[in-house]
């Protein structure tokens, strides 16, 4: 980092140690950033390899066993080590403080502590790989998983408690932060929307994670100890597991889109130029699903035994979350409209995201209800919607926001043409990978197969090469980013002529964050 | 790679131009498969006409409205109350129709008729088992007949399996220690894929069999039919091996989930506890009926699950002389 930029966040201090050690909460999320990165690569080898394997029908260069640990690290790594770490951690972490004027988040000390759980639950079920391997599917049901799956599971499962911990954690820090440490004058109503999103993903994580901590250690106590939970064996009862998982783990889709969306409605906002349409609607909206998706986890289980009116039950309460997803797309089109709109590649992104999660919004109408959920239920077609929805959702987010927040976090501007085409393959290779699996799913082939009927083959191959685009768009993004960070051209401190605190200090920003005390006195998008 | 690519393309869009059944979706054997399309379609085109109109509202948007230049003035839009709420309530409206039509076909879908011919399914790694009232039992295929109601009561023997009918749109967990149910009534005679839907382990996508809707007729016959009826031991033993142990053993020397029958016979076996013993007739039927005895070295234990009071006399001694005809 040259001089050029003036004293901040980066070249304040140098060496590994004082990343290591630094309590900066724009440093640590620089560190989640390489971290999760390093972790999405590992994931998305695993998603290649099997993508070669399911080329054409038949076993081609796995067998059965070693597909199924491959599908379960793909899936595993990408929940628990990139999608809820993902951009809470990263684009959070730099964010929040910056967005409501504070100098660091409340606990920073807890904050690094967050970050070194993630690292070591990461480690933990990283060793798995070393011994028998997990082979369970991302979602451990058991009895399978506490009785005759690879005992690598073990590890996996408990590396899943820890990095739990870690979410823990950071969500607690943000609420404590938005709650204490907002800029005189930024009220509730007046916080950027990121922020809230922010805010409704902690409280995700505080209330459901515990839940799927106590159940890991259930299943481990199972497995290792013999005591009767969840398999029938001995006395325990496998649905219940299943009750147990779904109530984390639906909200934790949740806890991937809300930041998200925030995202999004930053990015729709700062590229049209105009005031985000209905505020306190895209609020209240983040809030109910946050608050509704704790109430759906059973339409994961019509079909698993769980009583017929549970069913009718999960199935009505899901409709409800359908309704702030649907308002949320709503506002950001209206902000759309009479904008001043300009085509940079974190607004392509956020209409990348418009594209795809509407498809994934739309697709979970088949699912929710409840008769057409028997035919689709564990087949290809929940695999393309809960990527449509969380890969297409997450990742889309993801890189809006990279791109759009980049010059603020090292200074420099990203080549515009490059992240364009970044983009075009990222998008028409994820479109090219999934929407074929919608067909599949309808057409019966159920998930996790190693192998299939030949019908299902083309399909599968059209997928495979869809795979390969999208991966090649993944590193491509990359390589643009870490040129910008290089070599990018100075950014200037406000290069979109945004609004929001962030924007008013320097970039990348000093140590804490601004160098004059923060005063606010209107709402997050004065555009007009 | 590229042509298959192309091909996959070009078959896709002709499936669709010329498919007379619902899109994408397998034939239907039975009335309530023709309902749940109806629904299916039903979502499919609100939800195709709702993409279309966001997707070209957006584009619209994205066109008219494009940055001219750097001033450009922005109105302050910042609510519409009206508008808020006739969006709110027309997708709640939509979106509790479809909950209410699909609640109607879920509760046919949930309630045998009475009289329902009462079949028990078993899953178990990795193949399904069937047994029907006279006692006539099958595996990886089940006969029924056709315009009958027939329910299943299923169960599993190990994990949790499913039981998926895609032709019926059905399908429902087997779950161990409760049984669980699914009813269909075909209507079109023919053969149907049974899929395992839930994952169970390494041979998940082999766990397949076979629905065989046939007339009343057949049907009756095939019940009282002796399977097994002038065949010799040795052909009744490969016939139950073809069914119950092909997905864990090979009939080579192959190493599958257990080791490969091939030159098994007389050949004398390591065991994990370091004793050994030669294999014989007892041997074998021990390995069938309590396979947690002797664990060959290099196994796992706890995998290969008894087939005690799920083969007759007659299959045991088949599958030992089928295995004794069994050569490297
Ligand atoms: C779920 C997988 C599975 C199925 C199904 C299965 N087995 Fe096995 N079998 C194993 C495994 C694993 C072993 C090795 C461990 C052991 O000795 O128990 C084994 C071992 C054996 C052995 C001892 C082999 C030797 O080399 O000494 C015999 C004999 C045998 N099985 C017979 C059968 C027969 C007959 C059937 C079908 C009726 C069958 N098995 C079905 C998994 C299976
Ligand atoms: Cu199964």
């Amino acid at each position: 980092m040259s001089d050029l930029l003036g004293k901040n966040y980066i070249n304040c201090e140098k060496g590994l140690w004082s990343w290591l050690t630094t309590l900066d909460h724009k440093r640590i999320g620089i560190m989640y950033l390489i971290a999760i990165v390093f972790f999405a690569f590992l994931g998305a080898v695993f998603s290649l390899i099997l993508r070669y394997e399911l080329f054409s029908a038949g076993k081609d260069f796995l067998t059965a066993l070693q597909y199924n640990k491959v599908m379960t690290y793909h899936g595993a790594i990408m929940t628990f080590m990139v999608l809820v770490p993902g951009i809470p951690a990263v684009l959070g972490n730099i964010l929040l403080p910056l967005q409501i004027g504070a100098k660091d988040v409340a606990f920073p000390r807890l904050n690094l502590l967050s970050w070194y759980l993630l690292i070591l639950g990461a480690a933990i079920a990283i060793i798995s790989l070393f011994t028998t391997g997990v082979d369970t599917g991302w979602t451990f049901y058991a009895p399978y998983s506490t009785g005759s799956a690879q005992s690598g599971t073990i590890f996996v499962v408990l590396g899943a408690f820890v990095m739990g911990l870690a979410s823990i954690l950071t969500g607690l820090n943000f609420i404590a932060t938005i709650h204490q440490l907002r800029a005189k004058g930024m009220t509730f109503m007046r916080m950027p929307l990121f922020v809230w999103g922010l805010y409704a993903t902690s409280i995700i994580q505080i209330v459901a994670t515990p839940v799927v901590g106590i159940t890991l250690l259930l299943l481990v106590a199972e497995r290792v100890l013999g005591v009767g939970v969840f398999d029938p064996k001995l006395g325990g009862d496998p649905i219940l597991f299943q009750h147990f998982f779904w109530f984390y783990s639906h909200p934790v889709v949740y806890l991937m889109v809300l930041p998200g969306m925030g995202v999004i409605s930053e990015v729709v906002t700062a590229f049209s130029k105009k005031v985000i349409f209905g505020y306190k609607a895209i609020v209240y909206a983040s809030v109910a699903i946050a608050g509704v998706g704790f109430l759906v986890w059973g339409h994961h289980m019509f079909v698993s035994g769980q009583s017929d009116w549970a069913g009718v039950l999960f199935s009505f309460i899901t409709m409800f979350v359908g309704i702030p997803t649907a308002v949320k797309i709503f506002n950001w089109m209206t902000t759309l409209y009479k904008g001043s709109i300009e085509f940079r590649t974190p607004l392509l992104f956020a209409l990348g995201f418009l594209f795809v999660f509407a498809i994934g919004g739309l697709t979970g109408l088949f699912l929710a209800t409840l008769s057409t959920d028997m035919h689709f239920h564990d087949t290809y077609f929940v695999v393309a919607h809960f990527h449509y929805t969380m890969v297409g959702g997450a990742v889309m987010a993801v890189f809006a926001g990279l791109f759009y927040w980049w010059p603020k976090i090292c200074g420099r501007m990203y080549n515009e043409l490059q992240g364009q085409i970044g983009f075009a393959f990222v998008f028409i290779g994820f479109n090219v990978t999934f929407f074929p699996q919608f067909i599949l799913g309808a057409m019966g082939m159920p998930r996790r197969y190693f192998d299939y009927l030949p019908e299902f083959e083309h399909l599968h191959a059209v997928s495979t090469v869809g795979s390969t685009i999208v991966n090649t768009g993944m590193v491509i993004l990359f390589v643009v980013l870490y040129r910008a960070w290089k070599y990018g051209e100075i950014a200037g401190d406000n290069p979109w002529n945004a609004t929001t605190l962030e924007w008013q200090t320097t970039s990348p920003p000093p140590h804490e964050n601004f160098t004059k005390e923060m005063k606010v006195t209107g709402g997050p998008y004065d555009y007009a | 790679m590229f042509r298959l690519f192309f091909i996959s393309i070009f078959s896709l869009f002709s499936q669709l131009a010329y498919s007379k059944k619902s899109v994408f979706m397998p034939p239907e054997a039975s009335v309530y498969a023709r309902d749940a399309d109806q629904l299916y379609s039903f979502i499919l085109n609100v939800s195709a006409v709702a993409f279309v109109l966001i997707i070209l509202i957006i584009a619209y948007f994205g066109i008219k409205y494009r940055r001219k230049t750097l001033n450009d003035k922005t109105p302050n839009m910042s609510h519409n109350f009206a508008l808020e709420v006739v969006w709110t309530i027309i997708p709640a409206l939509i979106f509790f129709f479809m909950f209410g039509w699909g609640w109607k076909l879920w509760n046919q879908a949930r309630h045998s008729p009475n009289g329902a011919l009462e079949i028990f399914a078993e899953g178990q790694k990795w193949s399904w088992s069937f047994n029907y009232k006279s006692g006539r039992t099958s595996t990886n295929v089940v006969y029924v007949p056709v315009n009958k109601p027939v329910k299943f009561i299923l169960s599993s023997k190990d994990v949790i399996h499913s039981l998926f009918l895609p032709a019926f749109r059905k399908k429902q967990d087997a779950v161990p220690g409760r049984y669980t149910s699914l009813w269909i009534q075909p209507n079109k005679e023919g053969e149907y894929y049974i899929f395992c839907a839930e994952f169970c382990g390494t041979g998940h996508s082999e766990m397949i069999a076979k629905l065989k809707v046939v007339s009343f007729k057949e049907y009756a016959k095939w019940l009282s039919n002796d399977p097994y009826k002038g065949l010799s031991l040795s052909a009744i033993g490969k016939k139950t091996f073809k069914t119950s142990c092909v997905a864990c053993h090979s009939s080579d020397s192959t190493r599958k989930i257990g080791p490969g029958f091939g030159g098994l016979w007389g050949s004398t076996k390591q065991f994990t506890n370091n004793k050994s013993a030669l294999v014989d007739e007892t041997y074998i039927r021990e390995s069938i009926l309590n396979p947690n005895a002797k664990i060959v070295k290099g196994f796992p234990k706890g995998v290969m699950p008894t087939f005690k009071g799920q083969l007759s006399e007659k299959q045991i001694r088949g599958l030992v002389e089928y295995i004794k005809d069994l050569k490297e």
